[in-house]
């Protein structure tokens, strides 16, 4: 009875995309946010933001919707929105303060995302763009396991250059191969760093096992494009502004569009080649 | 709450407990953990880490012992040490992966259970310093971990943050965990706190600049400094290296010897 619950809520989603990656820390809610904005600037195109990273909830304040609440009608939640087809999810809006700790653990987690699917009113959906927090555990399984009631497209899987980082995101690979979610491609963020006033590049971040390309080619998964560190980046995100629409011109600005492109294209395909089924 | 000494007391020799804790994932805190132990170290100390991130442990490749495995003894696990000195001893989840790539799925109880063993189970002997490293978030391995430490009465936490508000926000809550879990706050670092160009030394902010310290000052917690972005402990970390020793000269040595100094002089003042 529940699955038909999720089912019937979720039956007007076109496609779904999860944003993963075995670390903490590499860019998932920043690239969400600049998906969703991506995605969205189609106006045509309605698109949902669902951040289920519970403890450490960092959507409302990268599309600048801090302090937003959320508001109860017959139909169910109603996601905040930030432009007429940009809707929001995130437990951030569910608390009074800044300070709040969401201090559960993994069934109370579970519960709330549950929540986040079955009552929350999305409407007609053409992107349903998932943020999730670091790891591989009750977060993640129960949203593979609550969206099998749909269909997911697939996962994009964020990682650093680095082998620590590396090392993590291998095992989020394994997880998707292991509850059998495909894998659209990975990103490599904060690739490299051009110094602003002698445009000399730095490794901050050593790709010393060859980076996101070699895992990449090694597991067999696309690499959907490299991300170069810009101080805008993070600036962009602080004052919940899109990153895409202050430094359209900047290399960082111009990989993401290119990476959200081809998330736009294997969705489009996917859909298709569904159709084609039928 | 009942706060007893089980039987078996694995941590008996243990003087001094801190956990590194964080909001925020990806901000340091197994880098601060490493290199606080490492400067521990060089001050004369033994030093334990405890990895408790089951998802994503990162301490056996910071002191390049990825491929070690682990034994039992007759009280429990023996750590894995990090040379023939002994004077660094690690347990984490990493150890006893059969293969380095397969994901931890796990749920919360079976995470609890583990965490239970790692803080009971592993014969550290007679350590100065016991570095817990955790992950990202205020859910089962944070509740656990506290948990199963109490009746050892932890030294207290050090949050790390790296200077941007998204960060901060979530530091914001793990402060909160710690007041609720009466887990004294010893400080907060701000990590990848600007960066020095190499070739020209113009500094940039790339996170940003400052939020750990106003949010230390706004919460009346100490600060404990910055730590710029510095490619060569990023390498260090990477290959398994003792940043301490061998890149005293580098831009975040500094503020790292000065971080394991504030912690020093926080447990000789314990002591007197």
């Amino acid at each position: 009875a529940e699955a038909a619950e999720l089912r019937e809520r979720l039956r007007s989603v076109k496609h779904v995309v999860l944003v993963l990656s075995g670390k903490g820390g590499v860019g998932k809610s920043t690239f969400s946010a600049l998906l969703a904005q991506g995605l969205a600037a189609d106006e045509a195109k309605q698109v949902a933001l669902l951040d289920i990273d519970i403890c450490g909830p960092s959507i409302p304040k990268m599309m600048g919707l801090e302090g937003e609440q959320v508001h109860q009608s017959g139909s169910g939640w109603s996601p905040v929105y930030v432009e007429e087809n940009l809707g929001v999810m995130s437990v951030g809006f569910l608390l009074s303060s800044p300070d709040d700790a969401v201090i559960w653990r993994g069934p109370k987690k579970n519960g709330l995302i549950k929540q986040f699917l079955r009552d929350v009113d999305w409407g007609e959906i053409d992107y349903l763009i998932v943020d999730t927090p670091p790891g591989t555990s009750d977060e993640h399984l129960s949203i593979v396991q609550y969206l099998s009631a749909t269909r997911i497209d697939g996962a994009v899987i964020i990682t650093t250059p680095q082998e620590v980082s590396l090392q993590d995101v291998r095992k989020e690979i394994n997880f998707c191969h292991k509850v059998k979610l495909p894998i659209i491609g990975v990103v490599e963020n904060m690739s490299g760093f051009v110094c602003p006033k002698c445009k000399n590049e730095s490794q901050i971040f050593p790709p010393t096992t060859g980076g996101a390309e070699k895992m990449c080619q090694n597991l067999n998964v696309s690499l959907l494009g490299k991300v170069p560190l810009d101080p805008q980046i993070g600036r962009s995100c602080d004052k919940g502004q899109s990153f895409l629409s202050e430094a359209p011109d900047s290399p960082a600005a111009s990989s993401y569009r290119n990476i959200i492109h081809r998330i736009q294209e294997y969705c489009d395909q996917h859909h298709f080649h569904e159709e084609k089924i039928i | 709450l009942l706060s007893f000494l089980p039987e078996k007391n694995n941590l008996a020799g243990v003087r001094h407990i801190l956990l590194v804790l964080s909001g925020k994932g990806g901000v340091g805190k197994s880098t601060i953990s490493t290199e606080l132990a490492l400067s521990l170290r060089h001050s004369g100390k033994k030093v334990g880490i405890l990895d408790v991130d089951l998802c994503g442990p990162s301490i056996p490749r910071m002191f390049r012992v990825q491929d070690n495995d682990v034994h039992q003894c007759d009280s429990g696990w023996v750590p894995v040490f990090v040379d023939q000195d002994k004077s660094i001893s690690l347990m984490s989840i990493g150890f006893l992966l059969e293969k380095p790539d397969d994901a931890v799925v796990w749920r919360g109880p079976k995470k609890n259970a583990l965490i239970k063993q790692f803080v009971g189970d592993v014969a550290w002997g007679d350590l100065d310093f016991l570095i817990v490293d955790t992950p990202p978030g205020t859910s089962d391995e944070h509740i656990s971990t506290v948990e199963a430490l109490r009746p050892y009465k932890p030294l207290g936490a050090i949050l790390v943050t790296t200077p941007q508000a998204v960060s901060v926000g979530d530091v914001r809550r793990e402060l909160t965990f710690c007041k609720k879990t009466g887990l004294q706050v010893l400080g907060i670092v701000e990590n990848m706190s600007g960066f020095v160009c190499p070739h020209c030394s113009e500094c940039t902010n790339i996170f940003s600049k400052g939020g750990g310290e106003e949010l230390a000052k706004h919460a009346g917690v100490p600060f404990l400094g910055c730590v710029p972005l510095d490619p060569q402990l990023s390498q260090s970390l990477e290959e398994g290296r003792d940043f301490i020793q061998e890149f005293p000269k580098s831009s975040a040595f500094p503020a790292l010897a000065h971080i394991a100094q504030q912690i020093l002089d926080v447990t000789s003042q314990r002591s007197s």
